[in-house]
C-alpha cells in the first residue's frame, strides 16, 4: 500500500509517462491558464438545497488542465495529500485520455475520491505544494477539480473498477462509525482480506458526509456510490448500532472481533453560554443540518419540521458556518447573516466557500460577536445583542486574538439562530470503554501515526482523536489506523513478521 | 427494520407496541429510552421502554398519538415494519436499596416509570406508586403497577376512577403519612414542575424523567438542551432523568414547543 519513492520514479519512467512528458514542452505547459471550475448561476442555485454549485469539468477541459502537471521528477503535491494520492500518476492518465485508468489510480489509496474531490481543501495541501505555486509563482494545477472529474467520469461511465482485494484471511475487525475515517479505514482493511463490518449509530451510513455536508456541496448519490464500491469489497454494513449502548466491546470480541477502529467523530456542539441562548429558534449546526441533509426537512414530504425566518444568523467562520448560513439561503431567508468575532482573513472556512457565499448574497458580519439573545413572549429568539470587537495579538492558534470593544454593543433582528462554534467529541465510546485512555478535551489518547489507543486491539481515529479536523485528515487517519492494525494483526494472529 | 409482533389500542389515542428488537431488549435497563422512525420520509423520535422480553427478544413501547410521526407509528400494525429503531438510549436509572421510593407517573408516563418501579422493587425498596390520568380511559398499565409496587394509588382528574385530584395530593397523603427516601416522577413537564416543586417542600430528593425534542439522540444535535443547575444540559447522553428540583421547567416546556408551528402544519399536510 504505502509506496516507496524508487516506486514512484519507477512508475515516472514508464513508457507512456515518459512519452507524454516529451509529447509537449514545459514551456507550453506553463503557458496554459488554469481552468475554471463551471459554476451554477447564483441565483438560480440558492432555489434548491440539492443543486451542486460546481457543475465538474468536461473532458476537453480536464486534458488541458492535466497538460499544466509537469509530472515533476520529485512531486512535491503528494507529499501534501494525507492519503499519498499518486498525484502525477492519475494526472498523466488524464492527460493521456485514460480516464478510467486515473480513477483507479485514485482509488489505490482513497476509498472516497469523488468526496474528496469536492470537500478536501486542497488549496492548503496537495495545491500548495505544487510546483507552480512552489517555484513559480503560478496559479497551481487543478489537482481537486481533476481528482472530481475522474471519480465522476468513472462512476457516469457505469464502469466502476473494485480495488483488488487480497485472499480472505478470516480476522474479524469492527469499525464504529461510517464517516470518512471509518470508510477509508474500512476500504484499506478489506483489500488486505480482512472481514470488516462498520456499525453505525444513525439510520444513514456516511456519517458528517450525510448529515453535515450539504448537497449543494456534496450529493448524497456520489457518496452512496462511494460506499456500494466498498460493499462490493466485502465490507458489511449495520446501521442503527451504537457500539458501547446496543451492544459493548465485549460482546463483540465474544462474536470473535479481533480489532477495533473507533471513528465515531465529534458529537457534541459548543454552544457559547450566553444569556438567552436556550430560546426557542437557537440550535445548533449540528441539529440544523442533520434536519435539512440527512432528514431531508426542506421538502414538504419529510416529516421532520425545519425553521425558517426572514432574518436568520448563523455564528461561526468555519466551513459548518456557511454550509449552515447557504442553507438558511435556500430555505427561503431574506437576510442570512455570518456574524463571526474574528476578520475574513482569520476564517477557517475555506476561500471558495466563502467566495461561493458571498456570491449567493450572504452577509458578513465580521469582528462581531453574539453576548445575549433577546426572545419574544413565547421564549422565541427575536434579537441578537453584539460586540464589536478589534483584533490584538496572536493567541495559541496562531490567529490575531478578538478583544471586544466596550460600548460598541447594538441588536440584530433575527428568529433564527445557527450556531457554528465548533463540538466536543461523542462521550458514548470513552464513556462505554474500561481502560481506554482519554484526554482531557475527551478525545481518545492514541499513539501518533500508529493511531493506537491504549488498548492494543482499539485504534482511533479523525474527530475523537483530533476534536474536529477536516474529512481528508480524517481519512488519513483511517490509513494509517489499517496499516498498523494490519501490522498488530498479522504478528498476533498470524505469526507473520510484516515490515513496518 | 424491525417487525411489530404485538397491539393492543389502550384508548383512542394511546397504543402499546410490542417490537422485535433482541439486542435493545438484552441491553436495557430501567430508565433507557430508544429513537423510532417511521417510513423513508420519517423523523426521528424518542420513545421510553416501558419493558422488554430478552427470551421472545422483544421490546414494548407505548405511543400517545401527538403529532405526524406519534400518529403514524400508532396506525402500525401486527406485522408490520418500524423503519429504524435505535438504542437502548440515555443513562440508566440509578436505583439503589433506599428505604421507600414514591414513584409517580402521568399519562403516557406511567409506561417508563414501570420498568422502574420494577427495578426499586427488585432492590429491596418499599415502593408507592401513584398513577394519575385525566380520566380512567386513559389510565395505563394500573395492573402491572399494582404487581410490583407495595400501594398502587390511582388518581383521575374527573374522577371517573380511583380518586379524584391530582398526581401531588396522592403524593402528598403519602408524604404525610411515612418517610419517604427517594422520589421519582415522569409525565407532562407541567406535572413533573408540581410534583417537584412538593417534594422540594418536603426535602425529599427527587428525580425526574425528560422528553424533550431530539433528532439524533446520541448527543449529536443539542435539541435536547435543558438548563440544570444552571448548566446547560444534553437530555440524550446526559439524561433522561436530571435532579428534579435544579431543573429549569419552565425553560424545559417552552424548548418543548419549540417547533409546535411546524408541527401542526406538518399534521395539517398529513391529514389532507
Amino acid at each position: 500500500m504505502e509506496r516507496s519513492e524508487e516506486y514512484i520514479k519507477n512508475e515516472r519512467k514508464q513508457e507512456w509517462r515518459v512519452e507524454l512528458q516529451k509529447l509537449t514542452k514545459a514551456k507550453d505547459r506553463m503557458a496554459i491558464e488554469r481552468v475554471e471550475m463551471t459554476e451554477m448561476a447564483p441565483e438560480e442555485r440558492i432555489k434548491s438545497q440539492r443543486v451542486e454549485v460546481n457543475v465538474g469539468l468536461t473532458k476537453e477541459q480536464a486534458m488541458l488542465e492535466a497538460t499544466r502537471c509537469m509530472d515533476c521528477v520529485n512531486p512535491t503535491c503528494m507529499e501534501g495529500c494525507p492519503v499519498s494520492i499518486n498525484i502525477p500518476k492519475f494526472i498523466k492518465n488524464i492527460e493521456r485520455g485514460n480516464i478510467l485508468e486515473a480513477a483507479s489510480v485514485l482509488k489505490e489509496t482513497s476509498a472516497l475520491p469523488a468526496v474528496c474531490g469536492r470537500v478536501c481543501p486542497q488549496e492548503v495541501q496537495c495545491e500548495q505544494r505544487c510546483f507552480y505555486v512552489e517555484k513559480l509563482n503560478l496559479p497551481s494545477v487543478a489537482i481537486g477539480h481533476l481528482e472530481r472529474f475522474a471519480a465522476d467520469f468513472e462512476r457516469e461511465s457505469g464502469v466502476i473498477s473494485v480495488p483488488k482485494i487480497a485472499e480472505a484471511n478470516g480476522i474479524k475487525v469492527a469499525v464504529i462509525g461510517s464517516g470518512p475515517s471509518g470508510l477509508s479505514f474500512a476500504g484499506d482493511m478489506a483489500k488486505l482480506g480482512y472481514d470488516v463490518t462498520v456499525f453505525e449509530a444513525l439510520h444513514e451510513i456516511g456519517g458528517v458526509l450525510k448529515y453535515g455536508i450539504p448537497e449543494f456541496r456534496l450529493p448524497n448519490a456520489v457518496v452512496d456510490v462511494e460506499i456500494e464500491n466498498l460493499r462490493k469489497m466485502g465490507v458489511k454494513f449495520i446501521t442503527n448500532y451504537i457500539v458501547g449502548q446496543t451492544a459493548s466491546l465485549d460482546d463483540l470480541r465474544e462474536e470473535g472481533y479481533k480489532a477495533f477502529y473507533v471513528g465515531s467523530g465529534a458529537g457534541l456542539p459548543r454552544f457559547m453560554n450566553i444569556p438567552g441562548e436556550n430560546s426557542n429558534g437557537i440550535m445548533s449546526s449540528n441539529e440544523y443540518l442533520t434536519r435539512v441533509n440527512l432528514m431531508g426537512a426542506d421538502s414538504e414530504e419529510s416529516d421532520t419540521p425545519i425553521l425558517r425566518g426572514k432574518n436568520v444568523v448563523v455564528v461561526g467562520g468555519g466551513n459548518t458556518a456557511m454550509d449552515s448560513v447557504r442553507t438558511a439561503k435556500r430555505l427561503g431567508a431574506e437576510r442570512a447573516i455570518i456574524v463571526y468575532r474574528r476578520s475574513e482573513e482569520e476564517m477557517p472556512a475555506r476561500v471558495e466557500e466563502v467566495h461561493h457565499a458571498k456570491q449567493e448574497g450572504i452577509e458578513f458580519l465580521t469582528l462581531t460577536n453574539p453576548i445575549e439573545y433577546i426572545a419574544d413572549e413565547n421564549s422565541r429568539v427575536k434579537q441578537i445583542k453584539v460586540q464589536k470587537m478589534e483584533l490584538g495579538e496572536p493567541d495559541a492558534s496562531g490567529r490575531r486574538r478578538p478583544i471586544p470593544m466596550e460600548g460598541s454593543e447594538y441588536t440584530i433582528d433575527a428568529t433564527v439562530v445557527v450556531v457554528a462554534v465548533g463540538v466536543s467529541p461523542n462521550p458514548l465510546i470513552p464513556n462505554s470503554v474500561e481502560g481506554l485512555e482519554v484526554s482531557k478535551w475527551g478525545t481518545i489518547e492514541v499513539v501518533k501515526d500508529k493511531m493506537q489507543s491504549s488498548i492494543p486491539e482499539v485504534f482511533a481515529g479523525g474527530d475523537i482523536v483530533r476534536g474536529g479536523a477536516t474529512v481528508i485528515l480524517a481519512m488519513g487517519d483511517g490509513r494509517k489506523a489499517a496499516k498498523n492494525m494490519n501490522i498488530y494483526l498479522q504478528e498476533k494472529y498470524l505469526s507473520n513478521k510484516v515490515e513496518h | 427494520m424491525n417487525k411489530i409482533v404485538e397491539k393492543e389500542n389502550f384508548s383512542e389515542k394511546v397504543v402499546k407496541i410490542v417490537v422485535e428488537a433482541p439486542l435493545i431488549a438484552k441491553a436495557r435497563k430501567p430508565g433507557n429510552f430508544v429513537i423510532v422512525r417511521v417510513g423513508e420520509k420519517g423523523e426521528r423520535i424518542p420513545l421510553t421502554i416501558a419493558g422488554a422480553d430478552v427470551s421472545r427478544g422483544t421490546i414494548t413501547i407505548i405511543v400517545q398519538k401527538m403529532g405526524v410521526s406519534s400518529t403514524k407509528l400508532c396506525n402500525l400494525e401486527v406485522g408490520d415494519y418500524v423503519t429504524d429503531l435505535v438504542g437502548p438510549l440515555g443513562k440508566p436509572t440509578e436505583i439503589h436499596n433506599v428505604g421507600t421510593v414514591l414513584c409517580c407517573g402521568g399519562g403516557v408516563g406511567v409506561a417508563p416509570l414501570l420498568p422502574i418501579v420494577e427495578g426499586y422493587k427488585k432492590a429491596g425498596n418499599r415502593v408507592v406508586t401513584v398513577i394519575a390520568a385525566r380520566s380512567k380511559d386513559l389510565l395505563i398499565l394500573e395492573e402491572e403497577m399494582r404487581k410490583h409496587s407495595d400501594e398502587l394509588i390511582v388518581m383521575t382528574d374527573d374522577g371517573s376512577y380511583g380518586r379524584k385530584g391530582l398526581v401531588t395530593e396522592g403524593m402528598e397523603e403519602v408524604i404525610k403519612r411515612e418517610k419517604v427516601d427517594e422520589c421519582i416522577t415522569i409525565g407532562p413537564a407541567v406535572m413533573m414542575k408540581f410534583c417537584s416543586l412538593l417534594t422540594k417542600k418536603y426535602e425529599i430528593p427527587t428525580m425526574a424523567s425528560l422528553n424533550s425534542i431530539m433528532v439524533d439522540g446520541t448527543g449529536m444535535c443539542g435539541a435536547c438542551r435543558v438548563t440544570v443547575d444552571g448548566k446547560t444540559k444534553f437530555t440524550c447522553v446526559d439524561g433522561p432523568e436530571f435532579d428534579a428540583h435544579k431543573i429549569d421547567f419552565d425553560e424545559m416546556m417552552s424548548r418543548l414547543g419549540g417547533y409546535k408551528e411546524e408541527e401542526n402544519d406538518k399534521m395539517d399536510h398529513f391529514q389532507n
